[in-house]
């Protein structure tokens, strides 16, 4: 029954772990040689991705990262979790900060129509913008059933089962193959990519395309006009006083 | 006339040590463990800069530092997630899953080559590595003892059957390895080692007798390299007691560990006695030659020893960042501490250390990551030296910002300063390492010195009229130029003012060198005071060299905060300047600074009756 091939969205974004600094000019926040990592939730849809790889119900994982060259980055820790192939569509960092949602979700639609996917998996947002948009936008470019918020996964056939986390409790939905999935925090505990997986992911990573050829160039949507810190609003707490500096 | 004067003072003066330093450097006995090769280190004791050598900065390439980062992520993400040191620390041991996770990421293997299973990682690498491991001293430890000296061995001196036999399973972490050399009256001294390995009546094998003490995985390792004195038949038909290392597996039998050790720091690491008592080994299984286990030993020892620079090197930056946190949010007198000159000077303190450090690590790793052999034997000492030493100082500095919090056991700074007292004591302790250093610069400078002095006694006329001329030029002063700085030079103009220091250190380094051989000859191996500052002046030296090649590369190609580079190394470069520039004058003959012969006086005193001998203050004569 391996027949199903999924494709995983992977973003890079600012490790969740660094104390993030908007810059002098207030046009956004300071990027430049700070650490980053793949997302979070991300993390947890390429877990997800290869453990149904690994219950032999999907037979290849394609990795996929939209954004400028150190996306390759995040895509090789994908192949060393597990992930197959991985596509780098490639967009200059001038222009990936005006890269949102809208625009990345109708890269994926034309990905997962091209590679002929019938999974395909993101996490439900990023952790810089918090959007939560993308899984949405993409199943309405391909008019796939979605089912966000997952906390649970099951492949049962054509159809995937999946349980999402809701403000009311647990919903229970049962899609028909092919849907677009996207993962919440308890879905899984990502595994560590281990050194010898990274060593092998570099052939992976080297034979991997480069996917901006079969895009459309991007229109931008929005515009950032500015970025700067939460009012201070004089709460007497102990954390306050960490904040101000 | 006083050319001929001095022409003939000199070479009288040179006749007569002539003799004694070819008798210094004929019976001290070769420190060399691979073959010969001009590094850096040796050449200063001569006045000279081997700038191939050190210039430009060491670079990796693109793909080779994406990979690196590649490494670092995964790594980092578990050290800071899932190792809980503290816990560690009270309970003395590292946890099982912990260890099995390390296994799983392949950090048992670094430096095994890959077609045994190992990830084959070059010395740039493991350093990079080294800074994140560190994180926690005692898996740090733990590992070290495993690959960097536990199975090196094999990897250096083993054959291929060796090799595929037994390093699979270590670079997975299945079995675990240990060094044994160390015993209980054999420490510094490792050349007196008294386990036994006596060849059985069929030579098929070698029983072995001893006691090793204070043996890291000395209770879980499963492969042991064992050093044992064995008895050998010399080449001129005497019977002599060699040293040989040994592959020795606790299947063989006969293997008992002691109890673990309780120590001041790195409690999760586990440290033993192990006993060996008519253990069976298998003549297939001696590492390297019969008889050769010293320098099997002297080669594995210093072979990891510069990693000790970056891994400290990550440790402070760590450092730096929870303690600017604290000084920047601790208020006192209305101000936060961040604000105070003595606390900002431990931050600079901190900030200098780690830059020193890093620079000479990283600039040995490349150098000993190119090919051939190269002998960076005093360059991996003298780093080692310097981080432990400065390791030290800056925890201790740390621990005060956070006062008294800093001494709480809920506050980490204390585990850590306990962790990092060993770092002067293992591998090589600094004082056995600054003799190291300083003998082994000596005797290379002293081949070359008794060369020239033997030309002088010949009348050669060139030498005698060189040095002549050179002496006359220095008595009258002189500016130096090594070919650092000006237009073709190595360093970038920024620094120029610091390499010209740099230049001036070394030239009267290797003047004051030839003094001290024409003074002590053999003797000098006696006087460990001045060869202590020897080896000061030498670990600057290199300090100096490491930090003016970083900043100059730095510099060039541009990279992030290049200008806080410069500040730091032109701070080191002045403050290294001027303690050279003391620890030169403490060398001369009859200098007011030297209180050597006071200090011997004063500890022979103290000896004597063991115990402080002053009659009380208050006491009264009557």
């Amino acid at each position: 029954m391996a027949e199903l091939r999924a494709l995983v969205a992977v973003k890079r974004v600012i490790d969740f772990a660094v104390k993030i600094r908007v810059k002098p000019d207030r046009t956004g926040v300071v990027t430049d040689g700070v650490k980053h990592s793949m997302n979070p939730f991300c993390e947890i849809a390429v877990e997800e991705a290869v453990r149904l790889k690994e219950k032999k119900l999907v037979k290849e994982i394609i990795a996929v990262s939209c954004g400028p060259a150190q996306c390759q980055e995040t895509i090789r820790t994908a192949l060393a979790m597990g992930a197959d192939r991985g596509i780098h569509v490639e967009v200059p960092a001038a222009e990936a900060d005006r890269l949102g949602p809208l625009q990345v979700a109708r890269v994926l639609a034309k990905l997962a129509e091209k590679e002929k996917v019938d999974l395909v998996l993101l996490g439900k947002q990023a952790i810089d913008d918090d959007c939560n948009q993308t899984g949405q936008m993409t199943a309405g470019f391909l008019d796939w059933p979605q089912g966000t918020f997952a906390s649970q996964v099951t492949l049962e056939g054509d159809k995937v089962k999946v349980e999402r986390e809701i403000d009311g409790g647990l919903e229970t939905l049962r899609l028909k193959l092919p849907a677009v999935v996207t993962a919440d925090l308890r879905l899984n505990e990502p595994r560590y990519a281990t050194l010898p997986n990274i060593m092998g992911a570099g052939p992976k990573a080297s034979a991997s395309g480069n996917g901006s050829a079969d895009v459309a160039p991007m229109e931008a949507g929005c515009r950032r006009l500015g970025q700067g810190r939460p009012v201070n609003r004089g709460l007497p707490c102990a954390e306050s006083q960490e904040e101000e500096d | 006339m006083s050319g001929c004067e001095l022409f003939l003072r000199t070479a009288a003066a040179a006749a007569r040590s002539c003799r004694a330093l070819v008798a210094f450097t004929a019976s001290h006995r070769a420190l060399r463990t691979s073959p010969p090769s001009r590094a850096f280190a040796k050449e200063l004791f001569l006045g000279k800069i081997e700038k191939k050598e050190v210039f430009p900065f060491p670079e990796v390439g693109q793909e080779e530092l994406n990979e690196i980062n590649q490494f670092v992520a995964p790594v980092e993400k578990f050290f800071t997630e899932e190792v809980d040191s503290q816990k560690i620390d009270r309970e003395g041991k590292i946890p099982h899953e912990t260890l099995e996770k390390l296994k799983s990421l392949g950090l048992f293997g670094m430096q095994v080559p890959e077609e045994y299973g190992g990830l084959g990682l070059s010395n740039t690498m493991y350093a990079r590595l080294g800074e994140i491991i560190s994180l926690d001293a005692s898996i740090a430890v733990t590992l070290a003892a495993h690959q960097a000296i536990g199975l090196k061995g094999i990897i250096l001196a083993g054959s291929e059957a060796q090799k595929a036999k037994y390093l699979p399973k270590l670079a997975s972490g299945e079995h675990i390895a240990a060094f044994c050399l160390t015993e209980p009256a054999s420490g510094s001294d490792a050349a007196s080692i008294q386990t036994r390995a006596t060849l059985s009546e069929d030579k098929k094998h070698y029983v072995l007798n001893g006691s090793k003490v204070w043996i890291t995985n000395g209770a879980r390792a499963n492969i042991f390299t064992v050093f044992a004195k064995t008895s050998i038949v010399d080449s001129d038909n005497s019977v002599k007691d060699k040293i040989t290392a040994f592959i020795v597996e606790r299947d063989f039998g006969g293997v008992t560990n002691g109890k673990p050790e309780d120590k001041l720091g790195i409690r999760g690491s586990d440290t033993c006695e192990v006993h060996f008592e008519n253990t069976r080994v298998p003549v297939e299984n001696v590492l390297g030659e019969v008889g050769g286990g010293f320098k099997v030993a002297m080669n594995i020892l210093n072979s990891g020893r510069f990693s000790m620079g970056s891994a400290v090197a990550g440790m402070l930056k760590k450092l730096i960042e929870m303690t600017t946190e604290y000084a920047c949010v601790r208020k006192q007198f209305n101000r936060s501490l961040s604000e105070f000159g003595l606390i900002q000077e431990k931050f600079a303190l901190m900030a200098q250390k780690a830059y020193v450090m890093e620079s000479m690590a990283y600039l040995t790793a490349g150098m000993l990551d190119q090919p051939g052999f190269p002998d960076c034997s005093i360059e991996a000492a003298m780093v080692k030296v310097f981080s432990s030493e400065g390791a030290w100082q800056c925890v201790s500095e740390a621990l005060q910002v956070f006062g008294g919090s800093g001494y709480m056991k809920d506050c980490p700074l204390e585990r850590i300063l306990r962790d990092t007292r060993i770092l002067l004591i293992f591998e090589g302790t600094n004082e056995i390492l600054r003799m190291y250093i300083a003998l082994t610069g000596l005797q290379h400078a002293g081949r070359i010195l008794t060369a020239r002095i033997n030309e002088l006694k010949r009348g050669n006329v060139t030498t005698i009229m060189e040095t002549v001329g050179q002496r006359l030029r220095d008595s009258l002063g002189r500016t130096v130029d090594l070919g650092l700085t000006g237009k073709l030079g190595a360093v970038h103009p920024t620094v120029a003012d610091s390499a010209n220091k740099l230049e001036e250190n070394v030239y009267y380094f290797g003047r004051t060198v030839e003094t001290l051989l024409l003074r002590f000859g053999k003797t000098i191996v006696e006087e460990q005071m001045v060869l202590k500052r020897v080896a000061n002046i030498l670990i600057n030296l290199y300090g100096m060299t490491a930090v003016l090649s970083r900043a100059s590369r730095s510099i060039r190609v541009g990279l992030r905060n290049h200008d806080h580079e410069v500040l730091l190394a032109n701070m080191f470069c002045t403050e290294a300047y001027y303690q050279n520039l003391f620890s030169l004058s403490q060398l001369d003959k009859y200098a007011p600074e030297n209180l050597d012969e006071q200090i011997k006086k004063v500890s022979q005193q103290i000896l004597e009756k063991r115990a402080y001998i002053c009659a009380h203050p208050l006491d009264r004569t009557s």
